[in-house]
């Protein structure tokens, strides 16, 4: 199953561990996260479900392209890192 | 030791000078103004000022006068149809670049002795300029701009990358070493003509593992290098210190400076690229002094042991930061100067050991200056 992996940032708001998940889009992926962990909907998504602006996701190395529909695919053995853009400090 | 020093603030330009052993504010110019960067050129004693004003765009002033009189110059413009990277944020069906607009002069530093009326400025969003004309007329540099690699870099506090640190080598005016937020560390050894990206070594803590090393997108908040060893470099990066003892191209990491490695300006002694001085915070996502004390670390040794110095610094309820332009050191390397987020303003007169506050109530400091 996909890793999901989250920026230390969160960490200081609620909890957030390196987590394997089903998913074959970033939606599915993280909606399995919201899943066990509804709280961390709002800190990632907006009011409109789209990705916030400062936050990125890479999924393998690659940053994600669609941060309004998260149709990006996600693999068995895809790494997902949830971080920080630093533009938002 | 200078007894003039000049202070960028939200709310315009002080400027402080010491007699009978008291440090006073002398007078005021811009009042009201965003003065977020300045320079004073010991060349020949000229003022610049650049103002980031919120309705009317960027201005720069200078004054051959040490303030008495300023003229308004140009201010970099990027030329027709530039355009910068949408970064890794852009969402899909949007462009994929943006228009190149000036939104700050970052750095403003002088050329060499050799190069008498030359002015380098860093700039929001990410262009390197020269003038050759002390601020009458700018040019980019494009063969920096040019370089393909900067359309991956990204802003770091800012929306938008910018250049704030220009280092030119005293040895060798040509040679310039300039650092991005977040576009990395690059040298020039012929004035521009040809670019190199540095920094093998630097690790970026917030990109994913495979990423962390790539140099073109590294978060340094300030490159210092060392007046009379210009070999000799420090970093303030995002996410800890580095060193490096051969003009940036390596790079050693203290991970395990106490209080805490993070920050956002350095001052290095301009006679012994051994010492160091750095202003921390606890951390990336909270920044304020760890404690609520305000400390200044130390190394004298290359990094291999910090202390912590206090005396004079408040020790409880402190939530001041120092911005990567807030923190100096004269030509001495004995007096330094640090202004902060919340309007404090301190001096030390003997390498940091002590520090006296001269105000607590200036507005938000971006950036501090000795004068001669």
């Amino acid at each position: 199953m996909p890793r999901v992996v989250f920026t230390s940032h969160l960490k200081r708001h609620l909890d957030c561990p390196t987590q394997d998940v089903a998913g074959q889009t970033l939606l599915e992926t993280l909606e399995s996260v919201f899943a066990e962990n509804p709280r961390l909907r709002s800190y990632l998504l907006d009011d409109q479900s789209r990705l916030r602006q400062h936050v990125v996701i890479f999924i393998d190395d690659q940053v994600v392209q669609d941060r309004v529909k998260l149709s990006d695919a996600v693999f068995p053995a895809s790494e997902i890192y949830v971080m920080q853009a630093l533009s938002g400090g | 030791m200078s007894d003039q020093i000049y202070i960028g603030t939200r709310k315009g330009l002080f400027t402080l000078k010491r007699s009978d052993n008291t440090w006073k504010i002398e007078k005021v110019d811009f009042l009201g103004d965003n003065v977020n960067m300045l320079m004073h050129d010991l060349r020949d004693g000229w003022l610049y000022a650049s103002l980031a004003l919120g309705h009317f765009g960027v201005k720069l002033h200078r004054s051959s006068n040490q303030g008495k009189t300023w003229e308004e110059c140009a201010v970099p413009v990027y030329p027709e149809g530039a355009v910068i990277g949408g970064g890794p944020f852009i969402e899909e069906g949007m462009p994929k670049t943006q228009p190149a607009s000036l939104k700050e002069i970052w750095a403003l530093e002088p050329g060499g002795p050799d190069q008498p009326d030359w002015l380098w400025a860093g700039t929001i969003p990410g262009g390197l300029f020269l003038s050759k004309d002390r601020g009458s007329t700018w040019e980019l540099v494009e063969s920096l701009w040019n370089r393909e690699e900067r359309m991956e870099w990204f802003g770091g506090g800012k929306d938008e990358p910018g250049i704030h640190s220009v280092c030119v080598d005293p040895r060798d005016s040509k040679h310039v070493t300039i650092a991005v937020s977040c576009g990395g560390v690059w040298e020039t050894r012929d004035a521009g003509e040809n670019w190199t990206l540095l920094g093998e070594g630097l690790r970026a803590e917030f990109m994913p593992p495979n990423l962390a090393n790539n140099p073109n997108i590294q978060d340094a908040h300030l490159l210092a290098q060392c007046e009379s060893d210009p070999d000799k470099m420090w970093i303030q990066h995002h996410n800890g210190i580095f060193r490096s003892i051969d003009g940036g191209k390596t790079w050693t990491e203290f991970e395990k400076v106490q209080p805490s490695a993070f920050g956002f300006a350095v001052c290095v002694h301009p006679n012994d690229g051994e010492i160091a001085w750095f202003v921390p915070g606890v951390k990336d996502e909270c920044r304020v002094p760890v404690d609520a004390q305000l400390v200044v670390t130390k190394t004298t040794d290359g990094g291999q042991t910090f202390e912590s110095l206090r005396s004079g610094l408040p020790q409880e309820h402190c939530y001041d930061i120092v911005f990567r332009h807030g923190f100096a050191i004269d030509s001495t390397g004995e007096r330094l100067v640090m202004g902060t987020s919340t309007g404090g303003l301190w001096i030390s007169e003997n390498g940091g050991n002590d520090w006296s506050c001269i105000t607590n109530t200036l507005p938000q400091i971006y950036c501090v200056k000795f004068g001669r």
